[in-house]
């Protein structure tokens, strides 16, 4: 098992997101557009693996497995475009509201 | 063929110029529209498509009878979606709902229903983005990225749209953006504040403070220095016509709802000073409209059961994904939209348990699990109908292509004959 980090999970549309969705939701560019976590140069050195390897991402709720990207984040966040992956790791419970906590989630990453 | 005006479906901004290239009968180009708008019309549907049931091709009849009998045996059924079609449509869903007592929900309910709820307790400034185009000239963007959720937002509305008090257009604008990371829209921002996430209302109240003359005894609030925060209010109070864009960022975060209020309960004082608003960056095409048939047709916008006879609304309750995580859905009707690919796991795993039917233009993931898929025409494509833009203004929408589909709005119609005559 890697070295396990703590962050704090953002959800949100993405423009490769926003036009895959058209071209099917079964198609390999809709899984590419939702299928990666991005992080800060800092965090991504800090946990010590390279861009385009897997991490897994957990939360109390769910975990998956996600290709790292690096961008432009204050450290001590990550951004997962919203779609299926980001789905498994956000709780249903909405707290009389009916809005899941889809942003500002605390999460674990874990190198693989 | 070329066909100009045409209102494009895709996300609240409704752009009502986009040109579309047709011969014979398929979209040869789509001139204007941003990069969504663009793979929307060249990837929308025109082929015929059979309705399926338990995966197996049938002739709509049958799909038509199955679908019906779904919703009759069910107790509890839910029907879900409604911001991706016309609200012809929608109102057809509401008027099966009350046929069947079911609970109707739409998107809203995953977007701006934090909105709504802190709308209905401090109350909403209105006005038309075209007021926002010709007299704004301080543009604050909160928890919102248009430069990719709403692309053509800047240069039709909000910041280089040129108007008749902003005849230099971005020039003639400040433009501020408040978000937790660094955008594509904030580096277009001439100030961007960062808080750190979850702290929206802490720097929304401190504004409210400074704004009542309240000295701040700390040097930051949620990580915005307080004389950046008091810069920003100077420039609120002394505008002539101030705007915040707000989106998920406010909505999906702790708070919800109590941001709104407090942001909204912001720009009602800030009315003291100068003439200032607040609108809702609404995402699908036509979920503004959702809101507006459902409180047309129901008093209420969304989280609607209609079990008693009459309409009872309660966020938290009667909301999608609540009915869903705590199993009292027993069917579902999803209408242009796909929660599979959208709700937490634990509400989405409850729609493959229960018998579900996908009325939709696409094969999305939620008709891969859905027992009846009632493959539809494209609503603004090669269905007309009614859509409203996010600050409420209903447009209407063009059939630019012929398609040997069925519009969202016939197959409802055909559904309610069908119920009635099995509820007989």
């Amino acid at each position: 098992m890697g070295v396990m980090s703590e962050f704090i999970l953002i959800t949100g549309r993405t423009t490769e997101q926003g036009t895959a969705l058209h071209k099917g939701k079964d198609s390999d560019e809709y899984r590419q557009a939702t299928g990666f976590v991005v992080m800060s140069r800092a965090d991504r050195e800090r946990l010590g693996v390279e861009e385009g390897r897997s991490v897994r991402v957990r939360t109390a709720f769910g975990e998956t497995e996600l290709e790292l990207r690096e961008g432009e984040l204050p450290s001590g966040i990550i951004f997962v475009p919203m779609g299926p992956a980001a789905n498994t790791l956000i709780a249903a419970e909405t707290r009389g509201t009916g809005m899941p906590d889809s942003k500002g989630l605390e999460v674990e990453v874990e190198p693989l | 063929m070329r066909i100009e005006n045409v209102v494009c479906p895709f996300c609240g901004c409704l752009c009502d110029d986009i040109v579309v290239e047709v011969e014979d009968n398929r979209i040869m180009a789509v001139k204007k529209a941003c990069a969504n708008g663009r793979s929307l019309f060249l990837n929308a549907h025109t082929q015929a498509k059979q309705p399926t049931v338990d995966g197996e091709e049938v002739k709509w009849p049958q799909a038509i009878d199955a679908a019906a009998r779904i919703l009759t045996d069910a107790a509890n059924p839910l029907i879900y979606g409604l911001s991706s079609t016309a609200s012809e449509a929608q109102r057809k869903a509401i008027a099966l709902a009350d046929l069947l007592g079911a609970t109707i929900d739409s998107t809203s309910s995953v977007c701006h229903g934090p909105t709504t709820i802190g709308i209905q307790s401090q109350g909403e400034p209105t006005c038309t983005l075209g007021e926002i185009k010709h007299r704004a000239d301080l543009v604050i963007f909160w928890g919102c990225n248009p430069a990719e959720a709403h692309m053509r937002h800047f240069a039709r509305y909000s910041v280089s749209a040129r108007g008749s008090l902003t005849p230099q257009g971005r020039r003639d604008r400040i433009v501020v953006v408040v978000d937790v990371r660094p955008t594509h829209s904030s580096r277009n921002a001439d100030i961007f504040l960062q808080p750190r996430p979850g702290f929206d209302y802490e720097v929304l109240t401190a504004l409210r403070a400074l704004l009542k003359g309240e000295a701040l005894d700390v040097t930051e609030v949620g990580g915005v220095n307080v004389a950046q925060l008091a810069d920003l209010l100077e420039r609120m109070k002394s505008c002539r016509f101030g705007v915040i864009f707000f989106g998920m960022g406010v909505t999906q975060t702790e708070g919800k709802y109590l941001n709104i209020v407090e942001l909204l309960t912001l720009v009602a004082e800030l009315n003291a000073h100068t003439r200032f608003t607040a609108m809702a960056m609404r995402g699908h095409g036509n979920v503004a409209g959702a809101d507006c048939t459902l409180t047309w047709q129901t008093g209420y916008p969304f989280a609607v059961n209609l079990a008693r006879g009459y309409p009872q609304y309660n966020p938290g309750e009667f909301t999608a994904v609540d009915v869903l995580a705590r199993q009292e859905a027993d069917a579902a009707l999803i209408i242009a939209s796909d929660p599979v690919a959208h709700f937490p796991r634990q509400a989405s795993q409850w729609l493959s348990q229960i018998p579900t039917i996908v009325l939709d233009p696409e094969g999305n993931l939620t008709a891969r699990i859905a027992r009846v898929v009632l493959p539809t025409a494209t609503y603004g494509v090669s269905a007309a109908g009614t859509a409203y833009r996010m600050d409420n203004v209903p447009l209407p929408l063009k059939k630019v292509v012929d398609s040997p589909r069925p519009a969202d709005e016939q197959v409802l119609d055909w559904i309610i004959e069908r119920v009635k005559t099995c509820s007989a």
